[in-house]
Formats: structure tokens, C-alpha cells, sequence
């Protein structure tokens, strides 16, 4: 009764509460990359404590694996001796505690968020976390789904729970029909730029309304994913019809078991006289192609606006010169007017079979600019590779140009050899702009996969 | 650190005058790569302390200081109190933001509101986020500007303290006893173990299909 989907997830779980206004929140599953685990197990063994419930853990190295691999890489073939420690680290602590991994060899490999989805273990009405602010991006499956800091690592791994405080509702309606050039991207870009960065902070946020009923699971997911992006740890949307067709393919349930968790599934959504906190509702037909033009993801326009020079929101001014300055940006008025180097298409914000499709239709013929250095895509898990291969997706990227890559985190935020040198400008995929975000002094371009495509082939900005 | 030193921070205030210092711009990835959990201040705001490029391990004598970053000015070298605007911590939910922060030797972040991750990690390492104001914030950079303040932040009072103003603000009790006594949650956690146990065994019971393979 006037729950919301946020509050029906919220007391599913709840356990107990502290004085401070904190609960205890139980987690259903735990997802571990290299990156974020190594100083939480290091508390477990300290303490001597195992893991609660082993089972709940899934593990794969994303952020530093290189995307150049042969079939027969192993951990020992990565060349940055510090990222071999840190992917060895978690190979050791994996098996010291009994911990499912895909490792760096394994066909499922690939970016936490894209396999968690596709090999069944995002189910909804989970509680999911993960060293990973993008964990978002499991809410489009109807989940509770939200990124924790270390501490927080290894406090699931302790106690199976969260300690937290729970989150005010909005919801942000999309209505509304698309122009058929405009992507799930565009939307959440067109979100992010409306509301803010921090548009969302202290909030979980519902995705709702008659487009995102309409589109694919994996457009969900590059919304939720994004929410962060939005201020907002939590991103969610009701699982239907379209969720439990994608469930009925990833998931390995037997069938009883699948029918009546779709039974209960079917009530997770937000009741019709539950009262938002925020709520606003966007049409989505009056979107434009979104590119970010600064260091910001809420530094957006369209891509045929002139680049701002002055703020139009009341933040103050120096963000504004700051990020023109360190964006390379002086006479150029549109961008359009910029110089592209290199194209990132990947990330666990646009690196599954759809994205790759939008993009490989953009370059079906075509080849990409002498202009531009380099062309990478890098499918988000081994298992989307092997899908675009059979579609013959690799085939039109690497004769137009591009490079085709095994999964990983890549150029999202250079972690990995994956980098842009200093003042080069990309057109990217990923999902921040931040400064240095791929690469010291790395110029950041954020858009969709067609939008980088077409970038590719012009080596500048340039509509459909 | 000793109780005592917690309930009372004293120490020059620092001041980035920007909204929405991301936690790459608070500790780049390359840093991430580190497995430890201390070691982090030499790195900490690196794109915008230093002229050349970082690696890890690489310490700060051998880099190229930006001498016009107000961490590597004389008085600021030693703050213990960071001023920002809005949305400070956003972004990435790496927790090496706030052990950088703590290494260096900051207790106290000011800003008008927090990315929510980087928020909760504060609590975590026994650093202190005041959320005050858009207006008293901008009191504190207008302050700021005419000289290096000695700030005063009283945990107990919740007063924070320059130049003979008074500034309130709120923390719960709860949260102000973490950064005070520097518990641990997983300790807290464990005290309801069995309430976590029955929990779980109702849930397998209830929603068997999350556990299916286990």
C-alpha cells in the first residue's frame, strides 16, 4: 500500500535497525572485481572472519586486464607489474576463500555488470552491491542495486548485510517517442543535463513511463547504470514482460522455480497512490543526439548546439572556465568544430550486443577518418564477443578501421594500457568526462555508440 | 588517533573553489592499483598538484609541484580542514578518496553536499563531512580569501569556529561516536548475527530461487 518499488526492495530486506536512523539491509548477492576487493579481504584475514555466504560472491578481473590478449593470456603475460599484482590478488583471495571467479582466461570474462545480467545472476527483487559505483546498473532488472566503498566490501563479505541509511523516492517518467537516431544514451545524457549531477543525490531513482516500457533490457541497463551519474546510487525500473523474456535466456532456473519467482517478480512495482519524494517527467521525442562537451556528465548538449561559455544553472562560473580551458575549447564554437584522435566504443555503460550492433550499422561499408589515430571496440564479456562474432559485427569494425578487442574495462578509465595520451580528444562511450579520466590530460567526448561511430568515420562531430 | 583528538579539530582550512570534485580528481585510478589501504598522500589530488604525470610508487619529491595548487602552499601544507562547494566526492565509489584524504592528514570536509557513496566511506575512516549551507559556505570562501583560517570544529558542540563567527551544524549521535571512537561496523553488525541467521533462513525458505545452486 502506497509502497514504492525503492520501499517494497527496502523492507524485503530489512533486518534491523541502529539509533543512528541505519538498518541493516540483507544483500543477496556480491559482486568482486580486482580493484576494490584486495584491502577487504586483507580485513577478513586479519580478523579471521569468512565469508557469511560464500555463494553470494561472484568475481571477475575487469579494470586492469588488457584488452590486446591471445587465447592462451594468463595473468603472468600483463605487462604493468603493479596491475599483475592487484589481478593475481584476487585470483589468490578467490581461491583462499572459496569464491566463484571468472578469470582472466575464462570465456565469461568481461565487466561485472555486463556478466552479472547475462549469465543469470542479477535476478530482481535482489538485493546487489559491489565495489562499484556503477552497480546501477543491476536495477534494471527490478533490484536494489547500488555501489559501496571498501569498508562497506567487506562488511557484505562479514555479514551478508549492509549497514545504511534508506534513500528518499523520485521518479523520473520518460514519455514519449524517440526519433529513431536517438538512444538509451541520449536519454540518460538528456537526464543527467536536466537535473544535474547531483540532480539525484540522496535518492533512489525510478525509471517509469511509456519509453521505458518499450525499450530492451540492455537500454535499461545503460539508464540505470548512468544513474549515478545523476547523484543517484540507485536506479530502478519494474521488471515485465520484457525483463522475464530476457530471464528465461540468462537465467538457469528450472522451470517450476522460474514460473513462481515470475509470479512474485510480477508485483514488484511501485503502487499507484505511492507518493515521490521528487518526481518529473521528460519527452523523449524532443531529443536531440547528447554529447558531452566539458568535464562533467551534466556538461551536455545537443549535437548541433553551441558549446556554452557561460552557465545557464546557478553553479559557479569557474566550473565552466575550468573545464573549457582543460577541454581545449577556445574560438571553436560547436562540436563540430573539434578535432577527434581517438573512438572508444565500450564500457559497462555501452558494451553489450545492442550497442555494438547500433554502432557496426552506422560503419556497415564505411571506413573511419584518416584523422583519427585510433578506432577500439571492446565488447563488455566474452560472451557478447562471441555473439557479435556470429553476427559478423567484428567483420564490419575491423574493415572499417576499427581494432576488435577482448572484454574488459578498457579505455573507460585507464587503468589498463588502454589510454588517451595527454590532450587528445575522444569520442567515447563510457560514462564520465571527469578530468584525467583516460589518461592524464585526456580530452573525454561522451556519447552513443552511433554518435561515436559516425565521429569515427568524419573524425568530427556530425549528425545522421 | 587519540580520542581526545577527535572531539576537537583544529587546523588551517584549505579551499577548492569548485562544484562537484569528482573522487578521480580526489585520487586518479592509476593510485587504484595499490592493494593497501594507507599510503595514498602523496597522491592525493594529483591531476591538479602536479605538472607531470604520477605512477604509483613514484613519490613526490621526484614530480613536478603545481605551485599554484593550494595544497603545496606553505600554510595549507599541513590543513587539516578541506573547504569545497557542492557535491564534493562524487563519482566513483573508490574509498582510496578517503584514505588519500586521511593520509594527508585531512579530518574535516566542509561543502554544501556530498556524493552519497563518498559520504558513507567518511564515516568509515574516521573522517568528518560537514554539510552546511550554500550561504554559510559562501561565508567561509569569502573569509578564506582574506587569509589563511584557523578553523575549529567542536564534534561535540557541533560548532565549527573562524574568526569569532559561529557556525552550527547536524550529525547524528551515532555517526559523531564513529569518527570519536573509530568503531568498527562489522563488529556492531555481528552483534545480530542470529537476527541475520533467521533472516536468511526465511528468505531460502521464501525466495528459494535466489539461492538455487548454492
Amino acid at each position: 500500500m502506497h509502497s514504492t518499488l525503492y520501499d517494497k526492495l527496502w523492507n524485503e530486506h530489512f533486518v534491523t535497525s541502529f539509533d543512528s536512523g541505519e538498518s541493516l539491509i540483507y544483500i543477496d548477492r556480491h559482486y568482486l572485481h580486482e580493484v576494490t576487493s584486495p584491502q577487504a579481504f586483507e580485513g577478513l584475514i586479519k580478523k579471521n572472519i569468512k565469508p557469511w555466504r560464500v555463494d553470494a560472491n561472484i568475481a571477475t578481473p575487469d579494470h586492469n586486464v588488457p584488452t590486446l590478449r591471445a587465447k592462451s593470456f594468463a595473468i603472468e603475460s600483463i605487462d604493468d607489474e603493479i596491475s599483475k599484482i592487484q589481478v593475481k590478488e584476487l585470483d589468490k583471495n578467490c581461491d583462499l576463500f572459496g569464491i566463484k571467479q571468472f578469470d582472466i582466461k575464462s570465456l565469461n570474462q568481461g565487466i561485472v555488470h555486463v556478466i552479472g545480467p547475462e549469465l543469470g545472476y542479477t535476478l530482481p527483487g535482489m538485493t546487489i552491491v559491489c565495489g562499484d559505483s556503477h552497480t546501477s546498473t543491476h536495477g534494471a532488472f527490478g533490484c536494489l542495486a547500488m555501489g559501496i566503498g571498501t569498508s562497506e566490501v567487506e562488511h557484505v563479505l562479514a555479514t551478508q548485510c549492509l549497514k545504511i541509511s534508506k534513500l528518499k523516492n523520485m521518479r523520473v517518467n520518460f514519455e514519449g517517442i524517440p526519433s529513431p537516431d536517438i538512444t538509451s544514451k541520449d536519454v540518460i545524457l538528456f537526464l543527467i543535463r536536466t537535473i544535474g549531477v547531483s540532480g539525484g543525490n540522496g535518492h533512489a531513482i525510478e525509471f517509469a513511463g511509456s519509453y521505458i516500457e518499450n525499450i530492451s533490457m540492455e537500454a535499461r541497463m545503460t539508464i540505470c547504470n548512468m544513474s549515478i551519474e545523476a547523484g543517484a546510487k540507485v536506479g530502478l525500473i519494474a521488471p515485465d514482460q520484457t525483463t522475464f523474456n530476457y530471464l528465461k535466456r540468462s537465467s538457469n532456473l528450472p522451470r517450476e522455480l522460474l514460473t513462481d519467482a515470475i509470479e512474485f517478480w510480477s508485483t514488484l512495482k511501485t503502487d499507484p497512490d505511492a507518493k515521490f519524494d521528487k518526481e518529473i517527467t521528460i519527452d523523449v521525442s524532443k531529443i536531440k543526439p547528447q554529447i558531452s562537451w566539458g568535464t562533467s556528465p551534466e556538461m551536455v548538449i545537443d549535437f548541433d548546439e553551441m558549446i556554452p561559455s557561460t552557465s545557464t544553472r546557478k553553479e559557479n562560473q569557474k566550473n565552466f572556465e575550468n573545464a573549457r580551458k582543460y577541454m581545449g575549447i577556445k574560438d571553436e564554437k560547436k562540436l563540430s568544430d573539434l578535432k577527434f584522435d581517438r573512438v572508444f566504443i565500450g564500457s559497462c555503460t555501452n558494451s553489450r550486443i545492442e550497442d555494438l550492433r547500433d554502432a557496426a550499422k552506422v560503419l556497415e561499408g564505411k571506413k573511419i577518418s584518416k584523422k583519427i589515430l585510433q578506432a577500439i571496440v571492446v565488447p563488455g564479456s566474452g560472451q557478447v564477443k562471441k555473439q557479435a562474432e556470429s553476427e559478423g559485427l567484428h567483420s564490419i569494425f575491423i574493415d572499417a578501421g576499427f581494432e576488435w578487442r577482448e572484454s574488459g574495462c578498457s579505455m573507460c578509465l585507464g587503468m589498463n594500457p588502454d589510454r588517451l595520451s595527454p590532450y587528445e580528444r575522444c569520442a567515447s562511450t563510457s560514462n564520465r568526462n571527469f578530468e584525467g579520466r583516460q589518461g592524464n590530460l585526456g580530452r573525454t567526448h561522451l556519447m552513443s555508440p552511433k554518435m561515436a561511430a559516425l565521429t569515427a568515420i568524419h573524425g568530427k562531430v556530425i549528425g545522421q | 588517533m587519540r580520542t581526545e583528538d577527535n572531539i576537537q579539530i583544529e587546523g588551517i582550512m584549505a579551499f577548492i573553489d569548485r562544484d562537484n570534485i569528482d573522487t578521480d580528481q580526489i585520487i586518479p585510478t592509476e593510485y587504484l592499483k595499490s592493494i593497501k589501504k594507507f599510503g595514498y598522500e602523496d597522491y592525493l589530488f594529483d591531476g591538479w598538484r602536479y605538472l607531470d604525470e604520477g605512477k604509483l610508487g613514484v613519490s613526490k619529491t621526484s614530480r613536478k609541484l603545481n605551485n599554484e595548487f593550494i595544497l603545496n602552499q606553505p600554510i595549507f601544507m599541513t590543513s587539516k580542514i578541506l573547504l569545497a562547494r557542492d557535491n564534493f566526492g562524487c563519482g566513483s565509489s573508490r574509498e582510496h578518496a578517503v584514505w588519500a584524504l586521511r593520509d594527508f592528514g585531512i579530518q574535516v570536509i566542509i561543502a554544501s553536499s556530498f556524493g552519497d557513496i563518498f559520504y558513507n566511506n567518511c564515516f568509515k575512516n574516521g573522517l568528518l563531512p560537514i554539510n552546511l549551507s550554500r550561504s554559510v559556505i559562501d561565508r567561509l570562501f569569502q573569509l578564506s580569501a582574506q587569509d589563511a583560517q584557523l578553523v575549529k570544529v567542536c564534534l561535540q558542540s557541533r560548532n565549527i569556529y573562524v574568526q569569532g563567527e559561529e557556525f552550527s551544524f547536524n550529525l547524528e549521535d551515532d555517526l559523531a561516536d564513529r569518527i570519536i571512537n573509530q568503531f568498527d561496523d562489522i563488529d556492531i553488525s555481528l552483534k545480530f548475527a542470529d537476527k541475520i541467521s533467521c533472516f536468511e533462513q526465511d528468505r531460502i525458505t521464501k525466495r528459494p530461487w535466489i539461492f538455487y545452486n548454492e
